[in-house]
């Protein structure tokens, strides 16, 4: 098998960006994304030669974090956004004001849809692949793709009124 | 046309929202959405949102690798590890219990009504176990595969039973390690194994009163355990799968327990 490193660091940006959007925290989005890298380290050896690489350390990035992220709900912690990384709101903003609404609406949805959000709109993960991720038939990411969507807007115009009545 | 309903051509939508589609399967969305303003504007907002997301999260793609997340780097702090645990890893695997005479029904769908208290509380017990040490990523087990000699020779002695870990390779799982847990009235060990993609089964072994051997699946949330009873022991296979997934390893275990000839 390959030296790791030269196939692996290319997507390490990618995988940093989508565990700082699953998490909305730089430090512990690098602690996963850490993890993840010691594990696929761990399993090099073993990886099946015909897996996409990328499709693999998602997959082990994900189900890295969905099992803490059961586990903080069931300590009923909450992780919290980033105060700083929300722009400045002022009246007339209405692109930053959108921009905020999309990633803060992202994060109140459940994690099934967040990611393939994330991998779909952002990573530009094929549908096959982001079924593979997420371990999933093909059916049930177009539809969850579709749910995904829908409730997105519906969240974000939630959002947007409440803000501009308040930025008023 | 009910907005919850997917509607014929909402793949095609996606794709294009995606930008995903060219030549005439675009033609056709685009001519789909100028004959009616509201999927045009839904579909309009649907790609400004991804858009947003997109440039809102390109800052993080485009930040240099930290250090500690450089392959090389992560190679070097491995190696230690690695080292130690070289040779000990082959001989991960073996069996698990001996002693185990009667016959097993592999009843799993057998009511649940029918199921007896004390194969719930295994199942229980071992669901509980695994929710809280899968999770793990610095201790998922107290004594690792390194030690594995060590580790079955102690759980044995606290069981009071002798205990060997099957060999789950076959399903792509392999033995990282265990620990002692309290369970009932006594001890209970609990072997964990992991697959390449970090997914993790556990093994859940302590006394039980009861002569039952019927087998019980049992589902909560997505943890899916296969128990069963078998001559004062409980024993309870976990892991986030199927029932379709977790019953032909639930079987193997099984047979690596039944006595060789």
């Amino acid at each position: 098998m390959a030296d790791p490193g030269p196939l692996i660091e290319p997507l390490i940006p990618a995988l940093r960006r989508y565990a700082y959007a699953l998490l909305r925290d730089h430090t512990a989005a690098d602690d996963l994304v850490q993890d993840t890298l010691e594990r696929a380290l761990l399993h090099w050896s073993s990886r099946r030669n015909d897996g996409d690489l990328r499709a693999w350390l998602f997959a082990i990035l994900r189900n890295l974090h969905v099992s803490r992220h059961r586990q903080a709900l069931r300590r009923g912690t909450v992780v919290g956004i980033d105060e700083e990384e929300l722009p400045e709101i002022t009246a007339g903003q209405d692109i930053v004001l959108e921009t905020r609404d999309v990633l803060a609406a992202v994060d109140q949805l459940p994690e099934e849809q967040k990611s393939l959000l994330l991998l779909v709109g952002v990573e530009d993960f094929s549908y096959e692949e982001a079924a593979k991720v997420l371990d999933v038939p093909i059916g049930t990411v177009m539809s969850r793709l579709s749910r995904a969507r829908r409730r997105l807007r519906s969240i974000v115009d939630g959002d947007r009124v409440t803000l501009l009545r308040r930025v008023k | 046309m009910s907005s919850d309903n997917v509607a014929p051509g909402e793949d095609e939508l996606q794709a294009y929202v995606d930008e995903r589609l060219d030549g005439p399967q675009r033609a056709a969305v685009e001519a789909q959405l100028a004959r009616s303003p509201e999927l045009r504007d839904r579909i309009q907002a649907e790609r400004r949102h991804r858009a947003s997301l997109r440039s809102q999260l390109q800052d993080k793609a485009d930040e240099p690798i930290p250090a500690r997340l450089r392959i090389a780097n992560i190679q070097t702090a491995r190696r230690t590890r690695l080292t130690r645990r070289a040779g000990l890893a082959a001989a991960a695997l073996a069996i698990f219990v001996v002693g185990v005479g009667a016959g097993w029904l592999a009843n799993e769908q057998r009511p649940s009504i029918a199921m007896s208290a004390p194969t719930t509380s295994i199942a229980q017990g071992a669901t509980a176990a695994y929710r809280t040490f899968v999770v793990e990523v610095a201790h998922p087990v107290e004594v690792g595969v390194a030690q594995e000699a060590h580790l079955l020779q102690w759980l044995s002695k606290r069981l009071g039973r002798k205990l060997e870990a099957p060999d789950l390779t076959p399903f792509g799982y392999r033995l990282i390690g265990g620990r002692l847990l309290p369970g009932g009235s006594g001890a209970a060990a609990q072997l964990m194994y992991e697959d390449s993609t970090g997914r993790r089964l556990t093994l859940y072994v302590r006394a039980a009163d009861g002569t039952e051997t019927a087998f019980r699946f049992q589902k909560d949330g997505d943890a899916a355990t296969f128990a069963w009873i078998d001559q004062g022991f409980g024993f309870a296979v976990t892991a986030m799968a199927s029932r379709e997934e977790l019953l032909p390893i639930a079987e193997a275990i099984y047979k690596g327990l039944t006595p060789k000839g």
